[in-house]
Parts: C-alpha cells; structure tokens; sequence
C-alpha cells in the first residue's frame, strides 16, 4: 500500500504533459498522440514500450525536441509553471539542461569525442560558479573517481560504465526538476546495469528529481520506477502504480507483454504476441492493438478508445477493461532431463580460441547430446560467441580438438567436410546484418541448398517454400527482399535458411537480442517447436539468463574464457555452485517480485 | 509516409539538376560524333583570314591559321571521348578488381594491394602521366594508358572501403559456413552491394578523363597539329583571343559543359543510389530517413 | 600529463617519414626508369637527328650513359643527396641554381592560395552544412559541382576571358616578369594564377567540410549537446567543428598534393615563373636532369604535405592522440 501513496501525483506537479502530439513532418500523422501524464518530484515513472511505440519521442518532447522528420504539433509539456512547448529559443536553451534534463542511450556516442569530460560536466553546470571542488564533487555524486585527471581525460578513455556515470552525473549536475532518461542500460551487463540503476534512483530520491526512465525492458521499470506507463503504437495504453501494473495488468497488450518476457521465477514457457504492431501510415480505425487482440469485440473497430479510470491511479485505454481475465497460468513445462546414451553429437575437448595474442578461450570441454539444448551463458567478453564461432567454422585461430558425430572437425568451415558444414548451421544475433540486403528472401534461402545439393529449380522452390511454412512466413516472402520483412521476419527467414539444408546442431548466436521481447517469445516457441518436432540439437548463445529456462535443457555458465558451471539448467539455476551463476542470478532484474 | 514523400520530393529535385547535366552532356557527345560527318568544311582547310571573327560564312569565325573554328569543333571531341571511354573502363575495371579482392581477401594481398596503392598515390599522378607521354611522346595508346593508371588506385580504394563494409557482414559470413568459393562470395554476395559506388565512380572517373585527357592536349602532349583538337585549339587560339574570342571560348565552353553537365548528373545518380541503400539497409523498421549529403569525393 | 603526446607525435612523425623516405625512393626510381624508356639511343633522342658525332658522344659521357643502368641511378641519387641535381643539358648551368627560384615562385603561389583560399571554402561548407537542403545550400553545391568538374585550364582561361581580354581588362593575362625582379614585385600579376587555384580547391575542401559537419551535426552528442541547452555558436564551433575538422584537414592535404600537378598546368597558362612552368619546358628542351629534378621535389612536397596533415589529424583528434585512462 506504501507503494501505492508513493506514487500518488502530488499537488504541484514537477512534470505535467498533457494531451502531446508528435507529427511526422508535413503528414498530419501522429507519431505520437493523447500523451498526458503527470509526476511529482522524486517520482520516477517507467515509460514502457516496444521498438517503435514512441517512447523516445515522447522522451525527446519532454525538453521541446524531436528528432529530424519529426514536429511536436499539440499538448503541453510544464516543467514547474513553463510549458516547454511554448517557449522561444532562447528560453527554451535557459530551460533544457537547467530545469529538465537528458541521460542519453548510449553514452559512447552521446559524450563530445573532441572534449575532456571535465570541460562537458563543467557545461552542465550552466554557467554556476563552480570550483574544481564542486566537480569533482559530481564525480563523487555517481561514484566516479574524483581526481583531477578524471576531467582531463577524453571519453574514449573511460569505460562503457563510466561513461554513463558521466552522463548521469551531467543530468544532475544542475540540479534539475526533472530528467529524462534514454534506455541508458541497454549497453551494460547485468552488474554494471544494477549499479547505475542504484545510482539513478539514490540521486532522484536525495534531489528530489522527477524522472521519466524510457525503456522496453519490464524488469528495470520493475527494480526503479514508481509508476509504468506502457506504450503502443503512439499512446499510453496503461499507465498505474507499478506493483499494480505489473501484477495486475489490465490492457490486453501489457498482459501479452508481460507473459512474453523472461524471468527467473515467472512461467518456462513463453508465449509470444502475434503479429506486430502497426506503422504509424497504416494504423486501424479503431484500436492499434486489436489486430493482435484475443479479446476483441466488433466495437473495437469503431474508434480509438480513450484512457479510462479503472481503479485510483490506474487508467486503461481498452473498452473491455471491465472483463477480468484470470491470469492465464500456463504450467511450466518441466525441462526433459536428457540422460541420453550414445556417444554425444558434438565433443570438445581443450579447446583454445586466440584473436592476434590474446587468449579468448582458456581450455573449453564441451559435450552435447543428440536432440539437446544447451544455453551458453556469461556476460559480454567472456568468450561464449567465440565457442560459438569455433563450433560453426566462423573461428579459426584455434587449438585443442572438436569432434561432431565422431568426426574431428577441423578449424575453419572451409576445412570441413561437406557433410559437416550442412549439419552445422549457424544463425546471426542480428537479422537485419544476417540477410543480403541484394536478394531476394528465396535466393538467400535456396543458396545454402545450392552449394550442398544440386536441385532443380522447381525442386528448390518447393523446398523453400516448406521451410518458409515450417518458420511461419508467408510463402509471399520468397520474392520480397529483406528490407520488406520486420526484424522478426527477417529472424525467421534466417532460420529457414538453416533448416533447408536439414541440419543437426543449429547454433543460435544471441538470436532473438536484437527483437523486441514480444517478437524474441515467438522466436523461441519456433525454436522449442524445432526441436521437439525435428530433434533438432541446439546451442543458444545469450546473455539473458532468464531466458535460459525456456530454450534449454542444458546451461554452460562462462566466464573470461572458462566455463565455470555446467548442468541441467533446473539445478544450475536452483543451486548454484559457481560463484558467477550467483551474481548473474542475483544482478538479473526480476520483475515479478516487485 | 511523409517522410517517405519528401524523400521522393528531394529526389525528383536533385534528379531535376541530374537530368539537366545528363542533358548537356548527351548534347555534346552527340555533337562530337555526328560533328565530323556535318562540318561545312574541312577542319584542315583554310576558309578565310587568320583570326578572321565570326560572320562571313564562318559561323564562330577562323582561327591562327585561318581554318574555319566551327568545323573544327565539330571535329575535334570525337578523340578525346574515345580516349576518354577507353582510360575510363580500364582505370575502373582494374581498380574494382583490386580493390574488391583486397577488401574480401584482406591478409598479405590486401597489405600488398595497399601499399601500392600508398606508393601510387604518393605520386603527383598528373607529373607521372606528363613525364611518360613527354618521353615515349604523345601516343593515344600511352595517354589513355597512364589516364587509366591514374584512375585504378583512386577506384580501387573505393572498391576496397566498400567491400570491407560488406566483407564481415553476417550474411558473408554465413556463406563462408556454408562453404561457398571466395569467387562466388566476391560476386554473388559483395558485388552487388558495392555496384552503386562503382557506376558512380564511373561517372566520376569519366569527367576527369575528359579533363585530363583535354588538359594534356591543351599542353601540346595530345594530340599533334594540325588535328582538330578542343584542347589544342584552346592553346593555338590563345594568342588571338581578341582578335576571335570563339576560337578559344567554343572548344572551352563545350569542354566544361560535358565536364559539369557529367558531373551533376553522376552526383544525382549518387544521391539517388545511396537513398535506395539506405532504404535497403534499413537498420530498423521505422529509422528515420539519412539526410542525401552530397558525395565528397577528391579526385 | 601530456607526457604520452610527445611519444605519439614523435612515433608518428617518425614512421610517415620513414614511409616517405620509401615512396621518394619508388618515385626516384620510377622517373629514372621513364627516362632509360627514351626510344633507341637517348643522346640523340635529347639532341634530335642533326646531332653530330662529336656533340652525342660528349652528352654519352655527360649522362654517364655508356655505364650500366645501376650505376647511373646510384651515382645520380648520390648527387641528389648531397644536393646536387645535375647540370642543365640546356644551358649548361646547375640544375639547382635553374630550379631554386622557380620553387621559391610556387611555394608562393600556394601559401597564397593556403591563405586566402582555404578558409573561404572551410567557412563555406560549416554554412552550407548549417543550411542544408535550402536554396542556399543547394546553390552552393552546384557551383562547387561544376567547378570540380572544369578542367584547371577551363577555369584559368575563363577567367583570363573574364578579367583580361573580351570582357573586362582588369589584369595581366599573364604574369611574366623580368629577370631579377621578384613576384612580389607585381602583386597583381598573382591574382589569377591564385584565384585560379582557390577555385580549383575550392569543391573538394568545401564538399568535405559540408559532408563531415552534416554528419557531425547528425550525431548523438550534438543532439545531447541541443538538450543541454548550449548557446548555437558554442555548438557549432566547440562542438561542432573540432569533431568535423579531421577529415577536412586530410582533404586539404590532398587537395595541396593535387595542387602539385594542377600548378603545372595553371602556371603554364600564365606562364608564371614557377616550378610547373619550369617542367614543361624542360620536357619541351628534354632536359633530363631538369626534369628528374622537379618531379622528384614536387613528390617531396606531396609527401611533406601528408605528413603534416597526419599530424595536424592526430592533434585534433583525441581518439587518436590519448590512451585508456588509468588511475594514477
């Protein structure tokens, strides 16, 4: 109930928007449209959406600017008694950076590469008087070193992490009433990710600054915010108290999202959303989401449905919110424990992986069974793309021995016997890099065929044309080129490149990290599918742990070229043994417990 | 879609400038290969006074010698759009094929490829082209040789730039698994998505043969008098150019309207070629459209 | 804490000097190996077929031709070395006493098209890019367009057209000068060869600086330095230009390289006593050691050029200059 007050907007609003509209340029189509929402000092509310929602155009409007091709053409934005919207250039520079500020996504890009940090905090101050001591004092604030030659270093010099500290320590430097942050953990691990989180939330809480924390990753909004507005196609479609969003979810979309994402103590079995969301050319008259609603009715169709109360503090655009829907508890598919006899399908033994000096793998050993699923796991560096490199051929510097069906298997796909270079199959953590953007989707597919079998051309079409049912494409895509197909699409076209060749390990590299959570649940239904139906052996290189139980059987723990811990990923993930299983479970957001 | 028809707008306008290059240029190609077939008189044969200016039955005037300027104009591209052709495809075709194997291949053959390159274009190109033509003397073959060699080295750091943006693409990779040929890799899959930076080097790369071809005319290490030749004609008229400003200006103001009018059309092409790339390697759903910057690019 | 600049400079300089060292060598080789192309007996193709005996045998012994090719080469690059070019087969005086003024006159010309050409075209590209896609802009670029595409010669005698003959007669045409006197004695003879020049840079430094601001101005941290509320100026010229400046400072390099061989043809169209000048009528005389002579000190300039903007790269570039930072 604490929860609850807490997030109750106060009398004087530090942040109130109301009714903002965001065009693209000289079309009259909203990007963006009825955002209204208002926040109290040292409220920090979770704005939540997937890829293309318009959270971060909304965040953008926050400080009266939006990104070329864009126009704010409606609403308000009041930052204390100015409405941002409504201000000269003049005020409007007076305003951003003083009274509201920017925590960028990634502050690799967004720090000056051409000037010292000391001289870009300074900047922040906005012209304050301010003694060596006071920024250092900043420093201090985030956590970072507080020395001199800190503020004489360049960006490039700090790490990833500092670098967002820095970023943060900017925001706040001129004691705003209100930030606006941009996804600004997407680049960092787990443990980096928790400590900025604990940073942003301590300096909003001492300051009594009001934030708006952009984000699509449910768990974060979980862990930090007061309040979760959820976004889809332009418009807040829920907006509550987070315990009670997240908990009690009421817009269909958001109960659909939040089966979609992983978590250590939610559901194996993900289900994904259907379909995906519309362009903002090609939205329906009546509500966005109802093409992929299960719960739509004829009057759906009608008009755009408004935000309505639906409990205090908890408002819901949905005409059917009064239906309440039990929770679909789906039962947890308990992972087939493999105890399979045989000699493994894939065996590797001492492996050692090397770029130019460096030692990436230290002595990797390795089995994987027929018809198995093994997850590797680790944070970023810790070698487990590079395993997954040297399995499919891709590296070659290596040393130590590999063996898939009894066979060596040598360094190298080009060195490889035909048979195994069709077994293997490798597929791409980025789809829109994954696909030649020259060919067509049914020449991409049909090419690996080509090179193993030779096939008449009719042969191939209906070959292509059943793995592309077997991915649920439409046979349509054949003929489209990649840059027609979402990333989802494109993800599974790349998936039907590999099952045409019949393959017997697919080697899944980080494949569904560059969806949105809705698209990467349907993904992994696909894969789970394969493999239960084609036997299919799987290695899925990820850093989501969560994520873990609902692709594998089996879980490899990695860590600086090592594997530290391996199982069954039930009891890697109920008792871990590896001192780096327990920070990664530990730094993992959980969401449900919030 | 606005963005997408403003994106058209854009095009259509730089398109607009294209076509009127593509225009001016085509006129005067045309012109100097139907010129010689239509002079009304001889380009070697004297017609009237030397300098005599224009009138009298001389459309733009004699020139030094008294030959008729129009008829020598109209004969005088047709050599240096051949040469010009020729050096073109070579310098092209040679620095596509290196810079394409260097790019994909990379190791000791790239190393090699650019060195070379490093050393090549250490060298005032033009003074290179100059001192050979002046040695061996002024013969087509040779001009569009050293032309050629001028451009392979530019062309093929185009090439190899491009190809290096592609040669470590997933997709490649991918191929690479599968076990595809380096020969088929470097066609199939990199070819054509560095064709649009090669036909605009193309474009580039024909404008300034015409220039330096032209140039080295104009400084007598072209063709030889008495042919009919812009460039030459340029450097016989200089003297008079009071006298007959035509006999100068005619053969200059077609030399820089083929030259522009190329240029702004191979710029259009540019424009346009990188818009439909940036359309096809769209890195997300809904990115929002690159500006179309204009290429920069040095000789 | 600069103690790592000097080590980078240093490293640096050193390895593009070595690198040019290498490449003068290729190109002295390369000029010596043109001339040992001269078609059948190279004395008489400098003297032409009236020579007489007497008079071929004496320039055999002067080029040292009946030594081997090696030889040659050794003994010419020995004398380049220790500073002596040769001796002109015109007129019988050093090549470096022929040569010296005629560098003195170029180096002229191009500080004076540094000087007031360059910062015009970077000045016109940081507005162009601040205005892009407007009329102004547009308009720029054509011209920019246009000029890089006409021939140098196309522009000098437009503008001798323009300025000297049919149209106005403001100038000299050409820019001869009596012997002894100095270039800088007749400023006004300069103007064209120079305009000519700038023109000619001009599309190259302008078009880059336009497409480097552009990106700049695209790119996160200017976004992030609009959300911070910075002043236009301070954006533009703190955080704007140290960030676009790199690949421009490389563009004018190249394009001063280029220059090398554009002066060639520009200072024969005015005839202006320079380097360029001096080649072609070497090449006219076939003055062998005159020619070896220029071509190898105008490759010497387009080395020293690139390594100057490889310097001035890396110091306005910290990406380039800095290491990690560590805690002391």
């Amino acid at each position: 109930m604490k929860e609850i007050l807490r997030a109750v907007p106060q009398p004087h609003a530090s942040v109130s928007v109301a009714d903002l509209r965001v065009d693209l340029n000289g079309a009259g189509i909203p990007i963006v449209d009825e955002v209204s929402f208002e926040l109290a000092a040292g409220e920090i509310l979770g704005l939540v959406g997937e890829s293309g929602s318009g959270k971060t155009t909304v965040g953008m409007a926050l400080l009266g600017h939006s990104r070329s091709g864009l126009r704010i053409t409606g609403g308000s934005v009041c930052i204390g008694d100015k409405d941002v919207l409504r201000l000269s250039e003049r005020e409007l520079r007076a305003v951003r950076g003083k009274s509201i500020t920017y925590v960028p996504q990634d502050p690799g890009t967004a720090l000056n590469p051409a000037l010292r940090i000391g001289t870009q905090l300074r900047e922040s101050l906005k012209g304050q008087p301010a003694t060596e001591a006071d920024v250092l004092q900043l420093l201090s604030d985030v956590k970072l070193p507080t020395v001199p030659a800190f503020l004489a270093a360049f960006p490039h010099q700090v790490s990833g992490g500092q670098q967002q500290r820095v970023a943060i320590a900017m925001a706040f430097a001129s004691r705003p009433a209100a930030v606006v942050l941009d996804e600004p953990t997407t680049g960092l691990d787990v443990t980096t990710q928790s400590h900025v989180l604990d940073t942003i939330r301590r300096l909003c809480a001492k300051h009594g600054v009001a934030a708006v924390y952009v984000t699509h990753d449910l768990a974060v909004v979980a862990t930090l915010a007061n309040r979760v507005a959820v976004m889809y196609s332009g418009r807040i479609v829920e907006i509550g108290p987070t315990s009670v969003v997240l908990t009690e979810p009421t817009h269909p979309y958001t109960r659909a999202l939040i089966r979609a994402v992983p978590d250590l103590d939610g559901p194996i079995l993900l289900q994904g959303i259907p379909g995906q969301a519309p362009a903002p050319t090609s939205r329906p008259k009546g509500c966005a989401f109802l093409p992929r609603c299960p719960m739509s009715i004829p009057a759906c169709m009608a008009a755009p449905p408004s935000l309505a109360r639906v409990a205090p503090y908890h408002d819901v655009r949905c005409i059917r919110s009064d239906v309440r829907v039990q929770a679909a508890v789906t039962a947890g598919r308990e992972s087939a424990s493999v105890e399979r006899i045989g000699p493994p399908l894939l065996e590797i033994k001492a492996l050692r992986a090397f770029h130019g000096s460096a030692e990436i793998l230290k002595g990797i050993d390795l089995a994987l069974a027929h018809g198995c699923s093994m997850a590797l796991v680790g944070e970023s560096g810790s070698g487990k793309t590079t395993l997954a490199r040297c399995i499919s051929g891709l590296h070659k510097k290596i040393d130590g021995l590999m063996y898939y069906d009894g066979q060596i298997l040598a360094a190298g796909s080009r060195n490889r016997a035909v048979e195994s270079r069709r077994q293997i199959q490798y597929i791409f953590q980025n789809p829109y890099a994954s696909l030649n953007p020259r060919r067509s989707i049914g020449e991409a597919i049909a090419a690996p065929l080509r090179e193993f079998e030779s096939v008449s051309n009719e042969e191939l079409r209906r070959r292509v044309g059943e793995v592309l049912d077997q991915v649920a494409l439409s046979r349509r895509a054949a003929q489209q080129y990649p840059h027609h197909l979402s990333g989802g699409q494109r993800q599974r076209a790349a998936i039907a490149r590999a099952l045409i060749v019949n393959p017997t390990l697919l080697v899944c590299d980080e494949v569904t990290s560059a969806l949105d959570v809705s698209i990467q649940a349907v993904i992994v239904e696909l894969l789970d599918r394969l493999q239960q139906e084609r036997g299919i052996s799987m290695l899925f290189v990820t850093h989501n742990l969560p994520l873990i139980r609902s692709v594998a059987q089996q879980v490899a723990v990695m860590q600086s070229g090592r594997i530290v811990e391996l199982g069954a990923v039930k009891d890697v993930l109920s008792r871990p043994k590896a001192a780096e299983t327990t920070r990664l479970i530990q730094d993992a957001p959980h969401f449900r417990q919030a | 879609m606005a963005t997408t028809s403003f994106r058209k707008a854009k095009r259509l306008l730089s398109l607009g400038i294209g076509t009127v290059g593509l225009v001016l240029a085509l006129g005067v190609i045309l012109l100097a290969i139907v010129g010689p077939f239509v002079a009304p008189h001889s380009p070697l044969d004297f017609a009237g006074a030397p300098y005599q200016p224009a009138g009298d039955g001389l459309l733009l005037g004699a020139d030094s010698l008294g030959r008729d300027v129009f008829s020598r104009l109209l004969a005088g591209g047709s050599g240096i759009l051949a040469l010009a052709a020729v050096a073109t495809i070579m310098g092209v075709l040679a620095g596509a094929i290196m810079g394409v194997a260097a790019g994909y291949l990379k190791g000791a053959f790239d190393e090699l490829v650019m060195r070379v390159l490093d050393v090549a274009m250490a060298f005032p190109q033009t003074i290179l082209a100059l001192l050979f033509v002046s040695i061996v003397g002024p013969a087509p073959w040779l001009i569009a040789l050293m032309v050629g060699v001028i451009h392979a080295p530019q062309v093929a750091r185009v090439a190899r730039s491009a190809s290096l943006k592609v040669a470590d693409a997933d997709f490649v990779l991918f191929a690479e698994t599968t076990g595809a040929s380096s020969w088929k890799i470097m066609t199939r899959e990199i070819l054509p998505n560095i064709f649009d930076p090669l036909l605009v080097e193309l474009g580039l790369r024909f404008t300034y043969s015409i220039a330096l071809i032209a140039g080295l005319s104009f400084l007598g290490f072209g063709q030889q008098p008495p042919t009919p030749d812009w460039g030459l004609m340029i450097n016989e008229n200089r003297i008079g150019m009071a006298q007959n400003p035509w006999a100068v200006l005619a053969p200059i103001a077609l030399i820089a309207v083929l030259t522009i009018g190329m240029n702004l059309f191979t710029d259009a092409v540019s424009r346009l070629t990188r818009a439909r790339s940036a359309e096809l390697n769209e890195a997300e759903p809904q990115s929002q459209a690159l500006d179309l910057s204009s290429a920069g690019s040095a000789r | 804490m600069d103690w790592y600049k000097d080590s980078v400079y240093a490293r640096l300089v050193v390895r593009r000097a070595i690198l040019g060292v290498l490449t003068l060598f290729l190109v002295s080789l390369v000029v010596f190996s043109a001339t040992q192309l001269l078609p059948g007996d190279t004395a008489r193709a400098v003297l032409g077929r009236s020579a007489t005996p007497e008079r071929l045998e004496a320039l055999r012994a002067q080029l040292h031709l009946d030594d081997p090719a090696i030889l040659q080469f050794a003994r010419w690059a020995g004398g380049l070395l220790s500073g002596d070019p040769g001796i002109s087969l015109v007129n019988g005086k050093p090549v470096a006493e022929l040569i010296g003024p005629r560098i003195s006159n170029s180096l002229v010309l191009l500080g004076l098209v540094g000087l007031f050409g360059i910062p015009p075209s970077i000045l016109l590209g940081i507005y162009a890019a601040l205005r892009r896609g407007r009329r102004s802009d547009s308009s720029v670029s054509v011209v920019a367009l246009a000029l890089a595409a006409a021939p140098e010669f196309v522009i000098a005698i437009g503008l001798i057209l323009l300025f000297s003959t049919v149209v106005f007669q403001w100038l000299p045409p050409v820019s001869m000068i009596r012997p002894g006197m100095s270039i800088l004695d007749r400023p006004d003879i300069l103007v064209l060869p120079v305009l000519t020049l700038s023109l000619v840079c001009f599309p190259y430094i302008f078009r880059m600086m336009r497409a480097s601001m552009i990106e700049v101005l695209e790119s996160d941290y200017m976004e992030m330095a609009k959300l911070k509320g910075l002043s236009p100026a301070r954006l533009v010229f703190l955080h704007g230009l140290p960030n676009a400046i790199a690949p421009t400072v490389q563009v004018i390099a190249l394009t001063f390289a280029y220059l090398a061989g554009g002066v060639v043809v520009v200072e024969y169209v005015f005839a202006f006593p320079g380097i360029g000048q001096g080649l072609i009528n070497a090449i006219a005389t076939r003055d062998i050691p005159t020619i070896q002579c220029i071509v190898l000190a105008l490759a010497g300039f387009y080395v020293a050029v690139n390594i100057l903007a490889d310097v001035i790269v890396v110091s306005v570039t910290p990406r380039l200059r800095a290491r990690a930072w560590q805690k002391p």
